[in-house]
């Protein structure tokens, strides 16, 4: 059992809607790994796929080596999911749902983690509340509490920070930041790229249930994206560096690969008769990766 | 039976509890009021296999008490959980279709029991009762609550609407609980609808659990056993089968 999660030719259709289209994936124990597509790329529905919640039309899924269809016991106790949907019970309290939780999955006796886990949560004032009195962002930090209950060694979050405040996202980073550190497995899908860029070690995008990109962040940077140097200026761009140039609102994106090509590049625009009025350096993100892959694929330059 | 099925039927069980003025008190109110109008309406009029009308109705009352409630049990939790999504809650874990299913059923039951006693506590006192047979009694409540907990369970997973439940509540339950001997004994009946009512499980449930309080009634209890025995097992293996293909569960 050399892998955390293994998906296998998984394809799902819901009627006329392909969601998943023979997606193979194998993710490592201790990975932080970032699921990336569009709105009904098929994120949600591989994800309840692991955890039973949908059954593949096709393909097999397993988590720690545990199948989710013929071994589910084993394979749901490794696997904790925050879903995607703000859910929760009106009729019990914050500490009643986690102990609630914690029986589900055969725990008695769990009131030190839950402890634990409020804590980490900055949820400890709000443990004995009810759950319909929580916001918004409280009731997030519940979820994830709810899927830690039972120590799970894979934790996978499904859009864990969609409409969370600043103070929420920075408590939720940090401690799954902690939990990848103590050796979990993390799966997350966000819209925030540039969460999924600082968090991530590896990403797969998905557009129209299918992998269209898969690889460790720091290549996919590389392949997709560049460092631009930024200008704004009075005068006449020399033709061969506007070719590979864009332009947009008086601003000229020059693309460079080594910070050492910046000065020659500098001094082509001056010696062109060019005045520089303002200067940034852009960075490669995942923004322009996620972009570059999606229209690469809507053109069919994808596999 | 796992610590997730225990938690499970906990947690179901808990949930009526702290609702308790709606989910026990309400219906025990309800069945009060049935009482003492169908009492006053009808006491010294109608003797029903020489029983008092009133001591004859208080275990229809009890018993239709015990399966209303247990329907409403298991069909408004299932139906909750999955109009506002938490029932992923019980879907994550590692709990079986078997687990799933006793836990409801045996939650339901619990309800059932819970109301029909408050039921027989607050109606007992109008009436003289027998407890003929009280093996009768326990038997039928249990298995009566059971057979419309798993009723229960397959409308709250079937509607995917709370009008889709209500229509199923109003059109079969409903119906089906009037029409069993709960205010009358079939006897009474025209021909015709005598033999209707045979047809009716519900009657038997009614019919069998009075047998236990006067030791008489309009059939044979352990015919009665049979029928509803039958539909129990009948019932649970149709239940079972439906949670283990995750039908609109697991999509
Ligand atoms: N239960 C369902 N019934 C019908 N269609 C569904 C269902 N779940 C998902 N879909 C469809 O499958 C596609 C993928 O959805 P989803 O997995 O939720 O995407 P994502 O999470 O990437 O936004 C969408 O077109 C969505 O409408
Ligand atoms: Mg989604």
């Amino acid at each position: 059992m050399s892998v955390a999660i293994r998906i296998q030719q998984v394809s799902k259709s819901f009627g006329a809607v392909q969601a998943l289209d023979r997606v193979d994936l194998a993710i490592e124990p201790g990975e932080f790994f970032g699921l990336l597509g569009p709105n009904g790329a098929g994120k949600t529905t591989l994800i309840s796929a692991l955890a039973g919640l949908v059954r593949p039309d096709h393909g097999t899924l397993s988590v720690m080596g545990h199948d989710v269809q013929s071994d589910y016991r084993a394979a749901r106790r490794q696997l904790g999911v925050v879903p995607q949907e703000l859910v929760f019970d009106p009729f019990f309290t914050v500490r009643e749902s986690l102990k609630i939780q914690s029986g589900y999955f055969g725990i008695r006796d769990n009131d030190a983690w839950i402890d634990e886990i409020l804590e980490n949560l900055g949820l400890t004032p709000k443990a004995n509340a009810n759950m319909r009195m929580l916001s918004g962002g409280m009731k997030r930090r519940v979820l994830v509490a709810q899927a830690l209950v039972h120590r799970p060694p894979v934790i996978v979050l499904d859009e864990p920070t969609a409409g969370v405040d600043v103070e929420l996202r920075q408590t939720l980073w940090a401690f799954i930041r902690r939990l990848n550190e103590a050796g979990h497995t993390i799966v997350l899908t966000t819209h925030y790229l540039e969460e999924a860029e600082s968090l991530c070690s590896r990403i797969a995008m998905l557009q129209s249930g299918r992998v269209v990109a898969l690889d460790t962040t720091a290549n996919l940077l590389r392949r997709f994206s560049t460092h631009t140097l930024r200008l704004r200026c009075r005068g006449e761009m020399p033709a061969d560096l506007a070719l590979g140039a864009a332009q947009s609102g008086g601003w000229w994106s020059l693309p460079f690969d080594r910070y050492e090509d910046v000065e020659p590049l500098l001094a082509r625009v001056r010696e062109a008769g060019c005045s520089i009025d303002d200067l940034e350096i852009g960075k490669p993100d995942l923004e322009e990766v996620f972009i570059r892959v999606m229209q690469g694929e809507a053109r069919g330059e994808g596999r | 039976m796992g610590h997730g099925f225990s938690t499970l039927l906990y947690k179901e069980v808990l949930r009526f509890w702290k609702v308790a003025s709606q989910t026990v008190a309400a219906p025990v109110l309800t069945a009060l009021l049935y009482l003492l109008i169908f009492s006053h309406v009808l006491e010294g009029h109608v003797k029903i296999h020489g029983v008092a009308y009133t001591s004859f109705l208080i275990p229809g009352l009890v018993m239709m008490s015990v399966l209303q409630n247990a329907f409403a049990n298991s069909s408004s939790s299932l139906i909750q959980s999955k109009v506002t999504g938490n029932i992923v809650f019980v879907l994550l874990p590692p709990i079986s279709y078997l687990e799933f299913f006793a836990a409801y059923v045996l939650a339901a039951v619990v309800r059932g029991v819970v109301v029909g006693a408050g039921v027989l506590l607050a109606t007992c006192w109008f009436a003289p009762l027998g407890f003929a047979a009280p093996l009768w009694i326990i038997v039928f409540a249990l298995m009566g609550g059971a057979i419309l907990g798993s009723l229960g369970v397959i409308a709250g997973i079937w509607a995917e609407k709370f009008d889709q439940l209500a229509a199923f509540q109003n059109f079969l339950i409903m119906p089906l609980t009037f029409l069993s001997g709960v205010f009358y004994s079939i006897n009474s009946l025209p021909p015709f609808w005598q033999q209707v009512s045979h047809w009716n499980p519900i009657f038997y449930m009614i019919d069998g659990f009075r047998h236990g309080f006067f030791g008489v009634s309009d059939a044979s209890p352990w015919h009665s056993l049979a029928v509803v025995a039958t539909c129990l097992a009948l019932l649970t293996a149709f239940t079972l089968n439906l949670l283990k293909r995750g039908y609109k569960l697991r999509a």
